[in-house]
């Protein structure tokens, strides 16, 4: 199933952009001088992105180096190991919608202290993989059309990932031990 | 979040650290938002061509009896559903970078069909399961588990997509009942 899975992901791009331009052939429509009009507007896209960006990471990283992250992560650890969230998780629970990067190292991290086949491995591979970094996410699509009124979306977006969190112990205790 | 940084760091005596930090996050964005134009530019220039031809909207009318349950907003045979389809089809093989420039495109047709700055329904949605992550095969966290000589790096798969599975049921169900108390 895995295995068949990466073959599907690695064959999946080259097969879409040749029917893309097939399709195109057969439609006559002029496929060099439409995809550099698409990736002009690209262009556009990805420099009117960059304060956005900006500003998010830059925020991120004076929570982060000022040392008010940890503060915050060792504050709600004992509130979180109630709901039965292991201490070591913990940070990696709270920067996961945070920070991609830095979610992907604390994972590292875990995996390299205890172990890949340990509980708290499995636990934090299964966290990584199943939820996002919903602050990148939030800031690059909103960002790239100019919604300035985010509703809700942040609000629903957290509790999803919290519950990610909890669920993500309770099916890696159910299915490993 | 900057200024609790900030005055966290005064009382901290961490003053220093934010200072590199500042200009280091800055150049992240730069590096960042320059990987980001590749895969702009080659996706957004490749789909300019598939509307073209046409596949666009064969597309979203292949997938609309799914698609039309979650997005009750979106018209019926609009191009954002065939962006919202390609974007949801690359989050599930994994291609995060082909994902993003869907998204995007699909967060401009819908913003078309609201014609605001706020935030509609159907994008809060679309956002939403974009959060919760669509992944199938989390190819990154089983390189990790490679490298730390796992006896089975692919054991997290099925674990991994039942919490993708129900996170994203109860993301959706979550925002249905803040789409119901907004309007109320």
């Amino acid at each position: 199933m895995v295995e068949w899975m990466t073959v599907i992901s690695i064959w999946l791009v080259p097969v879409t952009i040749m029917m893309i331009l097939i399709v195109a052939i057969i439609k006559k429509v002029p496929a060099y001088e439409v995809f550099v009009e698409g990736g002009k507007e690209g262009l556009k896209m990805s420099i009117s992105l960059l304060p956005f960006l900006l500003g998010m990471l830059v925020a991120i990283a004076i929570l982060r180096s000022s040392g008010a992250l940890d503060a915050f992560i060792s504050l709600l650890q004992p509130i979180l190991s109630k709901v039965g969230i292991p201490a070591e998780i913990a940070p990696l629970a709270i920067l996961r919608p945070i920070s991609g990067t830095a979610a992907l190292s604390v994972t590292t991290e875990i995996i390299k202290t205890y172990g890949p086949d340990s509980f708290l491995g499995r636990l934090a591979s299964t966290m990584q993989g199943s939820t996002d970094t919903t602050l990148y996410i939030l800031t690059v699509y909103f960002g790239a059309v100019g919604i300035k009124k985010m509703g809700n979306a942040l609000k629903v977006g957290l509790i999803a990932d919290f519950i990610g969190i909890i669920v993500s112990v309770i099916i890696v205790s159910w299915l490993f031990l | 979040m900057a200024i609790i940084g900030i005055i966290y760091a005064m009382f901290n005596g961490t003053m220093e650290q934010v200072n590199e930090a500042l200009f280091e996050g800055a150049s992240d964005a730069v590096t960042l938002v320059i990987s980001l134009a590749s895969v702009l530019v080659f996706w957004l220039g490749m789909m300019r061509v598939a509307e073209q031809a046409g596949i666009l909207r064969g597309f979203a009318k292949l997938c609309r009896p799914v698609v039309r349950r979650l997005f009750p907003g979106i018209p019926d045979g609009h191009p954002a559903m065939g962006y919202i389809l390609a974007n949801f089809s690359a989050n599930l093989f994994g291609l995060g970078n082909a994902a993003t420039p869907m998204g995007i495109k699909a967060m401009e047709e819908m913003k078309k069909i609201s014609k605001s700055d706020h935030a509609s329904n159907s994008m809060i949605t679309f956002l939403v399961i974009n959060t919760s992550s669509l992944t199938l095969v989390p190819t990154t966290v089983i390189a990790i588990r490679m490298e730390y000589s796992s006896a089975a790096p692919t054991e997290i798969v099925a674990s991994t997509i039942l919490a993708t599975f129900i996170t994203s049921v109860s993301a959706i169900t979550i925002d249905r009942i803040m789409q119901k108390s907004r309007q109320n």
